[in-house]
């Protein structure tokens, strides 16, 4: 125990004010902080990334990361005006999810963790759907097959081992291993790759070669863990123990993100197995609402990364490459409010749900014994004044 | 409904049921947009902004800053239509409470879409001077109806539940008027089934008490099991607790130590705590002493290994094995023998006179639930050693149950603070007024010491007496450390030489 102690890094440093961690020189990068194109980038695995996007393209990615961050600040205000119980804000990391979520095809399909609304926004969901979960109306469940959106996942971690087991079963069905292939992208934080979950999903993937991508968005914190005290190697480097590559990426940089994600969810598809990609990127605001960051980390940090904030880049770049106008950008504003505004009015609308609705979804067809108890329950219920049935 | 929109406080993490209103970020008459920051509010996890929940003016404010409010008590009011005709003539002081018709059955309510006229709506012009609307006057009762799943959460205090159809023999014994409109929540009052006329707490198999309330009372010392709940379902609430408390406690009204200890804060960041009660008194006491008494203060570092040893020797005994003994034992111990040898030091200065005591009745600090007590064991020095144990350990108790009577503060001839528990190593401690010494007690610590001509690691203590300069000159005071600090180095050698 000693020994160890000993072996670590004084404690007192352990968080200097805006000192952060440091994201290396092995991390790909498109866009500077100041909104610079860089032409091309080399990650860690050898491989040189790039984008060639149109003039469009670059407007719809600014486009995504405006709505995906005024939603997210929508619905912390509903959660702060007793509307919704809880909300796990994605504030800073809008670029990181943005990217992967239009990396993603069609056919792909999405393991979530709670935090991934940017992700759902750019797979052309409703961004009504987990809400209902959010505020306490139902359990969160929605078709996962149809949306190719899993759902949001609470537990941490746990997305990853479903993520690889439907990974798997792709590759047994025979849909990988062509460019029109399908792959998996499980999605999950610097803190769950120190659970357990993850670790055993990784040796699987490895070992079966499965088509999954595990992105990691390192916001920095697992709740008020700091990174240091998760691991003592960058993220990305985890994937070599599991023998297959792993990449990081500027979290900040959508047109990076972008590319890091494309490239290794066509690495999947077409057959080469797994990848890790390492999103380096910063937590803005709380863990969720019912968390206190100022309790833990500096307001200086914070300040340093505001400097890096995702939209602001993206923005300086269209600006500096005069792609978009100012009537583009108050387009884009006014779009973002009347979204929001929408998604305000119909979480208010959101109907209680019934007792009965308990019984529902137990079994897919139904089952003798719970309808029994659905009738039981029914008209216990019926028996109150007042009761509506 | 009305324009007029009453705010509860959410609860704002998961199963919080206060919070506290830190800053107010807007006033009454302000106009107001929709999700602008308006208040902010800390609770027990994070301090917070709430943004407004709809556009308008400001309406009425119902608490100042400071204010801790429960869950789902309206904290704003905002006029949704700042340009719309006047407002409807205020309704009269009395107006009934069921005025205030909540949303009923199921969908989400607006908590709070209702007094028009009847509440603070109308009435706030009143208060209108201050700012502030009567908290008391806003009728309405959010969100009691249907099921509450976010947001307000379940009001405290309310278990009524919808009565069953037919009546129950539960509610029979409560008779149900018989107009009773269930449609209407605010006067389903009449409905609820009585309180259980005999809880738990009556038959005195248990009591029912939440966890922090439990926790309130044991702090202060208070029995749960005497005392009648005013809670749901009888259980006994914090305010049972104080208000037990505040009637079994001679003591001035004292700012209870835990609102002492937890400041709240105003927009100016400071707090304004009145001095009375056990703090007046101790600052009363320290001013006087000080002032009057020229202090001295000497200090010894002791190697106290062999008390140590010698203290866990005793806890192994059987006849002491139902005896908690501390260091303070021992240090009690060695303060008495070594009074006996130097007597001059347990006196008291009058200006005409010097009162030499042949008693010591021995002063030990406590820290309590109320405040610093300084508790003396009478006529210690007469004591056996395991009859001092007994006596430290009552005294301590009793301090922290905070039932320490006012005769046990009385007549004190010399003190020990014990500041060793709190890890620090010493400090120039001041005279209880009419004593002449006070001793000091620090932490113990291993420490690198020379030992036997040898670098060891010993337990090692720093003593702190002072005294009272006007009866006892440097020698007195000096070998009367000495000599404490002798018997601590080594007891058994100065009982069998001393005693």
């Amino acid at each position: 125990m000693a020994k160890g102690e000993a072996a670590r890094p004084q404690r007192t440093s352990r968080r200097k004010a805006g000192a952060g961690t440091p994201a290396g020189p092995d991390m790909v990068q498109l866009l500077t902080p100041e909104g610079e194109r860089i032409e091309r980038s080399t990650g860690a695995n050898g491989v040189e990334y790039s984008v060639d996007f149109s003039d469009e393209e670059y407007r719809g990615l600014y486009r995504d990361l405006a709505i995906v961050r005024k939603l997210d600040i929508e619905a912390n205000a509903l959660c702060r005006q007793g509307e919704l119980s809880i909300w796990a804000s994605l504030a800073g990391q809008e670029a990181a999810q943005v990217g992967a979520g239009r990396a993603m095809r069609p056919q792909d399909m999405a393991f979530p963790t709670y935090r991934e609304h940017g992700v759902l926004y750019c797979r052309g969901i409703d961004p009504i759907m987990p809400l209902s979960l959010f505020r306490g109306v139902d359990q969160g469940g929605w078709d996962s097959d149809k949306y190719k959106f899993n759902m949001y996942t609470i537990v941490i971690g746990a997305q990853s081992l479903h993520g690889t087991g439907y990974a798997m079963g792709i590759n047994f069905d025979g849909k990988v291993g062509t460019s029109d292939g399908e792959a998996v992208m499980a999605f999950m934080g610097d803190g769950a790759t120190s659970q357990g979950d993850v670790h055993e999903s990784m040796v699987y993937a490895g070992v079966f070669n499965a088509p999954i991508v595990f992105f990691v968005q390192n916001n920095q914190f697992a709740i008020s863990e700091p990174l240091e005290r998760q691991t003592r190697v960058p993220l990305y480097q985890r994937s070599s123990g599991y023998g297959f590559p792993g990449v990081r990426v500027d979290g900040n940089d959508v047109l990076a993100s972008y590319a890091v994600a494309k490239h290794a969810m066509d690495h999947a598809r077409t057959g080469n197995g797994p990848m890790l990609v390492e999103a380096y990127t910063y937590r803005m605001g709380p863990h969720t609402t019912t968390d206190d960051p100022t309790r833990y980390r500096e307001s200086a940090e914070l300040e340093e990364w505001k400097a890096k904030d995702p939209i602001l880049r993206m923005r300086s770049f269209l600006e500096k490459q005069k792609v978009a106008d100012d009537a583009f950008f108050a387009s884009v504003d006014a779009d973002a409010q009347e979204i929001a505004t929408d998604l305000r009015d119909r979480v208010l609308a959101m109907p209680n749900p019934q007792p009965v609705s308990l019984f529902d979804n137990v079994y897919p067809h139904g089952s003798p014994l719970v309808d029994a108890q659905r009738a039981e329950f029914t008209t216990y219920h019926a028996s109150f004044e007042g009761s509506a049935h | 409904m009305s324009r007029i929109k009453e705010f509860p406080l959410p609860d704002l993490a998961e199963g919080l049921t206060e919070g506290e209103i830190l800053t107010w970020y807007v006033k009454v008459g302000d106009a107001i947009a929709l999700n602008q920051p308006m208040v902010e509010v800390e609770t027990a996890k994070a301090a917070v902004e709430i943004p407004a929940k709809w556009a308008g003016r400001v309406h009425a404010i119902h608490f100042p800053e400071g204010t801790t409010v429960e869950v789902g008590t309206s904290i704003i009011a905002i006029d949704t239509e700042p340009d719309g005709a006047p407002l409807e003539a205020p309704a009269t002081a009395d107006a009934p409470l069921d005025a205030a018709p909540a949303p009923a059955g199921q969908g989400f309510q607006e908590p709070g879409t209702t007094t028009p006229a009847a509440s603070a709506g109308g009435r706030s012009a009143g208060y209108a001077g201050t700012g502030f609307s009567e908290p008391g006057l806003t009728a309405q009762e959010p969100d009691t109806g249907g099921p509450m799943l976010v947001g307000t959460g379940p009001k405290i205090g309310s278990t009524k539940r919808r009565a069953r159809k037919g009546g129950t023999p539960a509610v029979a014994a409560a008779p149900v008027p018989a107009a009773a409109p269930v449609a209407a929540p605010p006067v389903a009052a009449p409905t609820r089934p009585a309180a259980p006329p005999a809880g738990p707490a009556a038959n005195g198999t248990g009591v029912l008490a939440k966890p922090p309330v439990r926790k309130l009372a044991k702090d202060l010392g208070v029995d749960l099991r005497g005392l009648t709940g005013s809670g749901p379902r009888g259980s006994i609430t914090r305010d049972d607790v104080q208000a037990a408390l505040a009637g079994v406690s001679a003591a001035p009204a004292s700012l209870p130590a835990a609102a002492a200890t937890a400041p709240s804060f105003g927009p100016d960041r400071e707090q304004r705590i009145p001095v009375k009660g056990v703090r007046k008194l101790t600052a009363e006491n320290m001013v006087s002493s000080a002032f009057t008494a020229p202090h001295v203060t000497e200090f010894l570092t002791v190697d106290v290994t062999r008390a140590m040893a010698a203290l866990d020797r005793l806890k192994a005994r059987r006849d002491w094995r139902d005896v908690r003994v501390s260091p303070l034992l021992l240090v009690a111990k060695a303060m008495l023998m070594a009074a006996a040898r130097n007597p001059m030091v347990n006196a008291t200065f009058t200006d005409s006179e010097i009162i030499v005591k042949e008693y010591v009745n021995l002063g030990i600090a406590a820290a309590t639930p109320r405040g610093l007590m300084v508790p003396n064991v009478k006529d210690a020095g007469r004591l056996s050693l395991r009859e001092l144990a007994d006596a430290l350990n009552d005294l301590v108790r009793t301090a922290k149950d905070g039932k320490t009577a006012p005769a046990d503060m009385s007549g004190g001839t010399m003190t020990i603070t014990n500041v060793g528990v709190f890890g620090v190593d010493t400090g120039t401690p001041i005279l209880p007024p009419g004593e002449s010494a006070i001793l000091c007690l620090g932490a113990i610590r291993d420490m690198p010491w020379v030992h036997e001509g040898e670098i060891a690691i010993r337990k090692v203590t720093t003593l702190g007496l002072s005294f009272d300069h006007r009866i006892i000159d440097g020698e007195l005071g000096s070998m009367f450390l000495r000599d404490i600090g002798e018997f601590l180095a080594d007891p058994e050698a100065a009982l069998l030489a001393w005693g």
